[in-house]
């Protein structure tokens, strides 16, 4: 009986593990894929990036794209392909045009208005707090109701 | 009273920002291809995988090129508008069979009627991404110089047939 235990510990012995298989027989173009994958947006799901999405057109991108890679094209090749196929849609940095301008700026202009904003109206709350000059017989008043201290009634 | 004013006025302007905001459909992009020429393709046909299909045979008339799939359910919803295009015989749609099984696409015609002159099998996809397809159905209207005029996204509904596709494809026809 004890033989057949220490067997049974010493099996998992036998069972022979490799180390992981790297996805691709090229790490450095698996790489660069995924450096493009997340600027690429996934059309179907379209707040995904094509590196996360799961949908069949991103997969079937992901694979030009790798495929791509493959016949040695640059970055930029690679995003004018899919630009000329899906627009402007696909990069999520949009580029700088004229349709895009607001876009870009948009952000800038808005805290413009703010901060115009708050200047105007801190200049205007300023405007607002004058000083007023006291007479000799107010001072002296003032200086006897602090001496005194508050009554309440 | 003036203070209340500015709020409210810039309340009213957001308002309706995001009142056109939602009636947008963000499924539809702009297509950068209408105005460019049809990407060529040479692909197997549905019905008879021994012939090919190539976009070159297809020059010198006005045809209408619909992506779909047996699996898309878009597509069910648009037939019965293909099949009354097909009937009226004014213009010639193209098939153009989007990842999906030879098997099942051939049952699926059998099954609802086949409005398409020739239909070709994208299996991988490939010819889907050269024309910009995301989502099916997409169909586009291609001239008689092989040039794209127009692309519909999503079913074609009547209202888009009347409206836009049939008045674009007669005066394509003309020239």
């Amino acid at each position: 009986m004890r033989w057949l235990w220490i067997f049974i510990l010493l099996l998992p012995g036998l069972a022979v593990a490799y180390e992981a298989q790297p996805l691709t027989a090229n790490p450095q173009a698996e790489a660069r894929l995924k450096a493009l994958a997340v600027e690429l947006r996934c059309l179907v799901c379209q707040n995904q990036t094509l590196a996360d999405s799961n949908a069949p057109l991103a997969e079937d991108l992901r694979r030009e794209v790798r495929e791509m890679i493959a016949k040695d094209m640059s970055d930029k090749e690679i995003i004018h392909f899919l630009v000329t196929r899906y627009g402007d849609f696909v990069l999520y940095r949009p580029p700088w045009k004229l349709t895009t301008t607001l876009l870009w700026l948009g952000p800038f202009l808005l805290l413009g208005v703010g901060a115009t904003g708050l200047v105007f109206a801190l200049r205007r709350r300023q405007k607002k707090v004058t000083d007023v000059t006291l007479s000799e017989a107010e001072h002296n008043r003032v200086e006897k109701l602090l001496s005194e201290g508050v009554h309440r009634p | 009273m003036n203070r209340f004013l500015i709020p409210f006025g810039l309340f009213i302007v957001v308002v309706g920002f995001l009142a056109v905001g939602l009636t947008l459909n963000p499924r539809e992009l702009p297509s950068p291809l209408v105005g460019k020429a049809a990407p060529e393709f040479s692909l197997p046909q549905l019905h008879d995988p021994e012939k090919v299909i190539s976009s070159n045979d297809l020059k010198g008339k006005v045809w209408l090129l619909n992506f779909w799939a047996s699996w898309c359910g878009g597509c069910k919803e648009e037939h019965p508008v293909l099949i009354r295009i097909a009937q009226s015989g004014e213009v010639p749609i193209y098939g153009m069979d989007y990842k999906d099984q030879r098997s099942e696409a051939l049952a699926w015609l059998k099954e609802w009627g086949n409005p398409y002159q020739i239909v070709a099998v994208d299996e991988p996809g490939r010819v889907g991404i050269n024309y910009g397809v995301y989502g099916v159905p997409e169909t586009y209207v291609i001239d008689k110089a092989g040039v794209i005029r127009y692309k519909q996204i999503g079913p074609i509904r009547e209202d888009i047939l009347e409206k836009k596709i049939l008045p674009l494809v007669r005066e394509l026809q003309k020239q």
